[in-house]
């Protein structure tokens, strides 16, 4: 006679939610969001205080009218998708895996120079929290080194047909021969094997010219701009040395890109700091007075003190207030089926849509690798010219010892706050360079911005369970979205 | 599934996976009717059995049935998991063994 052990069931980890009335609910274990049933909830919500015994649960269930075959069946569901557990069932630790070393390269981030035409007072490559050590090393990166670094792209990237370059700097402009030349070379070099290469670069918009404009259009050059907003707001920080404001310079160019460069979207991306907080207003302007495509959002990196330009917890409060403002709005559009350009909440769904579960907060050292005027590897351009992070070079490879260093600290089980926490998959404790800023290792979670991102990854989720609810093809456009960070 | 509905990728995979549990292999005396092969008992009681070949892969039914019925009812408790000391869940995936037996894992000592 075979017997069986009496389980008793608790709640497993989730994430629930309310949307358009319905119940939703997000595992962090998988990245899954699946709508729950009126006796799923019912379920969940005998589990809300104690465990239960199987039996006691299916009786609850059968007298409530429920067969004894379909009671069994809901527990069965719900155990094997992980919504109730064993209450003796311990949690396995999270694996800290590393990738393998020929992990395929997807992009590289080429620092064409480390010059800066603005002095923005707030910027991490030369302002007060800056971490690289330029002092002897070269300021340009030479066509050389430029064509020694897309043959380590392509060399490295073997099973990818499509590869990207970034261009970055410093100002990548101040080098624009050296990005044009590199696109005719990477053109010609990947289409030898039959491959692709995409490209995108970063500017503060002053030195763009219309030769510059026709060329970023003719070569799909995708385009983002660092720009803080009106005219009060970018003047504050994004100077000139002299400390004169780089709003009058930029305007009529960004009019000019816009209204020429069709062939990729272009978008504005604002750094939020002290004062620079209202995030409606920038969005307007950028999107309508300017007409930028997509506008994304993020507050300005800095050391806990946080200087003169940091976000104290009432600056982070209004911002978030107004990405909920922004958030409301995109909700509306998308409900009208219309597309709307903040992109904060499209980078997020879009992640939410696949089911994103990360490893590692972003590519840097796995799929993508910064190149600094030297031709030095970093794990991404934040780290460019900073002796303690470098990764190899281009002519000799990467050093796979410190990228396995690098990415064992930076995994998300090797953070122990992140391990109880529902946010984890899209965040994954967030951006290594911001965390060696703050808190001198790249592998600290950043535990400034946990409540932000718990808050702000919610009101996504219930975004993405309104669209379920009433407008479902719309989530459909983002499957294909290719977030590159 | 009949009461949760999948709304991303990572969901409809999850989904997917359950749903290619279902029926892809049938117990004995799994509903709707006894499945009966040739040879075989329709009783669901423990005991080691080898095939042909003296290994466990061409038995009609999976060994992993009969090692949890050893493990509950400690036939052979030196043979299976001990749920006593080391290996108390080793089990809890397994409420139902003609349909969850693919729970059971392999323990290290």
């Amino acid at each position: 006679m075979t017997t069986l052990l009496e389980h008793r069931y608790r709640a497993g980890e989730m994430h629930r939610f309310l949307a358009a009335e319905a119940n939703f609910v997000y595992l962090p274990r998988a990245g899954a969001i699946f709508a729950l049933d009126a006796a799923t909830a019912d379920v969940l919500g005998r589990l809300r205080d104690a465990p239960v015994a199987h039996g006691d649960l299916a009786a609850a269930l059968t007298d409530d009218g429920m067969s004894q075959a379909d009671a069994e069946g809901l527990l069965r569901e719900l155990r094997l998708v992980g919504l109730i557990e064993a209450d003796h069932v311990v949690s396995p630790v999270a694996l800290v895996d590393s990738p393998p070393a020929d992990f395929p390269l997807q992009a590289l981030v080429l620092n064409v120079t480390n010059q800066c035409n603005l002095a923005c007072t707030y910027c991490y490559e030369f302002g007060a929290d800056k971490i690289s050590t330029q002092t002897g090393k070269p300021k340009y990166m030479t066509p050389e080194t430029a064509r020694a670094a897309v043959d380590f792209l392509l060399d490295s990237a073997k099973g990818r047909d499509a590869v990207h370059v970034t261009f970055f700097g410093g100002e990548t402009l101040m080098n624009f021969k050296l990005l044009r030349d590199v696109v005719a070379y990477a053109d010609a070099k990947a289409a030898e094997s039959g491959r692709r290469v995409t490209y995108s670069l970063t500017t503060n918009a002053t030195l763009l010219t219309d030769p510059i404009i026709d060329f970023l259009a003719d070569h799909a050059v995708g385009v983002t701009v660092s720009i803080d907003g009106p005219e009060e707001m970018q003047d504050a920080r994004r100077v000139y040395k002299s400390g004169k404001g780089s709003y009058a310079v930029i305007l009529p160019r960004l009019k000019a890109l816009i209204a020429r460069h069709k062939t990729r979207a272009i978008t504005a991306r604002v750094t939020l700091s002290a004062g620079v907080t209202d995030v409606v207003a920038i969005y307007h302007h950028l999107k309508h007075d300017i007409g930028f495509h997509e506008i994304g959002f993020a507050p300005v990196t800095t050391t806990e003190d946080g200087h003169d330009f940091g976000l104290n917890g009432d600056g982070m409060r209004g911002v978030l207030n107004g990405f909920h403002a922004l958030a409301d709005e995109w909700l509306d559009h998308a409900l009208r089926g219309q597309m709307h350009g903040f992109s904060n909440v499209s980078e997020t769904l879009s992640e939410l849509v696949v089911g994103t579960n990360k490893s590692h907060p972003c590519g840097a050292g796995l799929g993508l690798l910064g190149v600094s005027p030297s031709g030095d590897l970093s794990p991404c351009h934040r780290f460019t010219d900073a002796d303690e992070h470098v990764l190899g070079h281009v002519g000799s490879g990467v050093d796979q010892d410190k990228r396995a260093d690098f990415l064992a600290r930076g995994h998300v089980g090797a953070k122990y706050e992140c391990t109880s926490c529902w946010a984890r998959p899209l965040c994954a404790g967030g951006c290594h360079h911001e965390a060696f800023v703050r808190y001198g290792d790249t592998g600290h979670a950043n535990l400034h911005y946990c409540d932000w991102i718990r808050e702000w990854t919610d009101r996504v989720l219930a975004i993405y369970g309104t669209l379920a609810v009433r407008n479902p093809q719309f989530l459909e456009r983002f499957a294909d979205r290719k977030g590159l960070s | 599934m009949k009461h949760l509905t999948p709304l991303n990728a990572k969901a409809r995979r999850i989904s997917a996976d359950l749903a290619a549990q279902e029926e892809d292999v049938v117990a004995l005396q799994q509903a709707p009717r006894p499945h009966v092969p040739l040879g075989c008992s329709l009783s669901f009681s423990p005991g080691w059995e080898v095939d042909a070949t003296g290994g466990t892969a061409g038995l009609c039914q999976p060994v992993e049935r009969d090692l949890y019925d050893c493990y509950v009812t400690c036939f052979w408790p030196v043979q299976v998991a001990d749920h006593v000391n080391y290996s108390p869940d080793w089990a809890s995936n397994c409420a139902a063994a003609t349909k969850d037996w693919r729970n059971l894992d392999i323990v290290f000592p």
